[in-house]
């Protein structure tokens, strides 16, 4: 049978995010996505000596999109940079157990989003 | 938990006094109307009386008015192409408000393909159709004009006895599509000024699968589903005996307990929108008066209409949104576009249409609870300033 709706995982991410709120002065932000198409996901990382060991995350969007935000960030947090770089919307939707084909661009920002925020701390670093 | 359904512009339960009557037309008087033995003929009666139920509930000239569809949509359809191919020779126009139906604007589009011009007309903010450019618009090239009695999304009730006099110093016909309003408000055809009108069952606390379509005596129009000649040549099909059947029970009893039940949902709307817009950023769609009686419409600044659903259904509670992320095909409600709301406004929608199962009693005080509860959280996720 095809699915219809939301997994029970993307559901209890919509009810129960993880990594909610901001980082004062992060060492590394993203934004990405427009009101105009809503969604809107920002980012917010703590590096030390190459490792995210604290990352937030806000959203305006519909379920997929906030529990794909909050996926991204249980899934970049403790990791190496270089390892957080290399993660991608499939790694997004296959730990949130599949996301509906109209929602998978959802789970390309998430990750999207997080790419934005390393890069961000790489050229701070570098400028440094 | 206990539901609080309140998303009665999209689907109704059927009323279990409609489907008292209903019933045995799917089991024992399970006969084709166009079979001629006495099972046919039982059926044929059914579906001749509820023809006369609906034609007094819009106080249609007679029975023969009324031609039954397989829904609203393709009574829609029926009304659009087959009155503008059907009088093609007398011009190649139509037009229709911005804020129409989907069914009614895509058949438009459509007869684009076959070399007529199609018109939108703009609404103002309130969702009301602006009266100036549809005189400019209409000419004696327009075949039909469809403008609906009042919008299911945004509630606004549309002055339709005053856009009967324009369309018909100029145009052919005027098509109005009545699925929201009907029950909820008085529909008179003839005092109206209508040409067309659709139906829909299902709104009405009827079976799903039946529509019907208005026909004024002497308005000309050929058939979209061609087939075995039923009525009248103009819809083809076995007639879904059950679900028309129960239209007509349907249509009867909303005619009899719409001013009551308008009034007792009146009061409870008013209830919710005044408690609902003490919430900050938020706003009514649609007009403030001139609205259904059973119709609340908002949206919330900085959050998403899906991300509302959902968390409005965690709650128990059922509403419906016109975000784009909750449409088939991710563009915001072309609606809320129309009204001039700017996309980001556009998404936080929240549609509350009230029904029969809901009371004073225990409703607005938890959905206002909800609402407020949902529109905090959301609001702590939101990046949006």
């Amino acid at each position: 049978m095809a699915t219809v709706g939301y997994s029970k995982k993307v559901m209890e991410h919509f009810m129960n995010p993880r990594n909610v709120g901001v980082i004062e002065n992060p060492d590394g932000y993203g934004k990405v996505g427009n009101p105009v198409c809503g969604d809107v996901m920002e980012i917010f990382i703590t590096v030390i000596d190459d490792v995210i060991t604290d990352i937030k995350f806000r959203t305006f969007g519909c379920g997929s999109a906030i529990a794909t935000s909050s996926m991204v960030t249980e899934l970049a947090k403790g990791k190496h940079l270089d390892e957080a770089m290399k993660l991608t919307r499939s790694d997004v939707a296959n730990e949130l157990e599949g996301l509906p084909p109209q929602k998978m661009h959802c789970s390309n920002l998430a990750a999207d989003a997080l790419h934005e925020a390393i890069k961000d701390y790489r050229n701070k670093k570098q400028k440094k | 938990m206990p539901r609080i359904y309140l998303d009665h512009a999209s689907s109704l339960p059927v009323d279990p006094r409609v489907l008292e009557v209903a019933q045995p037309y799917l089991t024992t008087f399970h006969g084709n109307p166009s079979s001629l033995h006495s099972v046919g003929l039982e059926a044929k009666r059914a579906v001749e009386e509820a023809r006369s139920k609906i034609a007094a509930f819009i106080h249609a000239e007679n029975e023969n008015t009324i031609l039954f569809t397989g829904g609203a949509t393709e009574a829609n359809n029926l009304a659009i192409r087959g009155t503008a191919l059907r009088n093609i020779s007398q011009g190649k126009n139509v037009v229709a408000s911005v804020i129409e139906h989907m069914s009614v604007l895509n058949p438009m589009k459509e007869l684009q393909k076959n070399g007529f011009t199609f018109t939108t007309i703009p609404v103002d903010s309130t969702g009301l159709v602006d009266l100036k450019q549809l005189e400019q618009a209409l000419t004696k090239n327009t075949i039909v004009t469809s403008i609906m009695y009042a919008n299911n999304e945004i509630g606004t009730i549309e002055p339709i006895r005053e856009i009967s006099k324009l369309v018909h110093e100029e145009g052919l016909y005027l098509h109005v599509d009545a699925v929201a309003a009907a029950g909820r408000i008085p529909i008179d055809v003839q005092k109206d000024g209508i040409d067309l009108l659709t139906l829909s069952s299902n709104d009405l606390y009827g079976p799903p699968g039946a529509g019907a379509l208005y026909v004024k005596p002497g308005v000309k129009l050929q058939a979209v589903l061609l087939g075995g000649g039923q009525e009248k040549g103009l819809r083809s099909g076995t007639e879904n005996v059950f679900a028309i059947a129960g239209m007509g029970e349907a249509a009867r009893l909303a005619h009899k307990e719409m001013d009551k039940e308008s009034t007792r949902l009146t009061s409870i709307r008013d209830a919710l929108i005044k408690e609902i817009l003490t919430i900050e950023q938020s706003y009514l769609t649609g007009h403030p008066t001139q609205r259904l009686p059973h119709h609340a419409s908002f949206r919330f600044s900085r959050i998403e209409g899906e991300s509302i659903l959902l968390n409005m259904d965690m709650y128990g509670i059922q509403v419906s949104t016109g975000s784009a992320c909750s449409s088939k095909t991710l563009e915001p409600s072309h609606v809320l576009l129309a009204i001039g709301l700017k996309h980001e406004e556009a998404h936080g929608s929240m549609v509350l249409t009230l029904g029969r199962s809901t009371t004073m009693k225990d409703v607005p005080a938890a959905v206002v609870q909800a609402t407020r509860e949902t529109v905090q959280r959301l609001r702590a996720l939101s990046p949006m300033p």
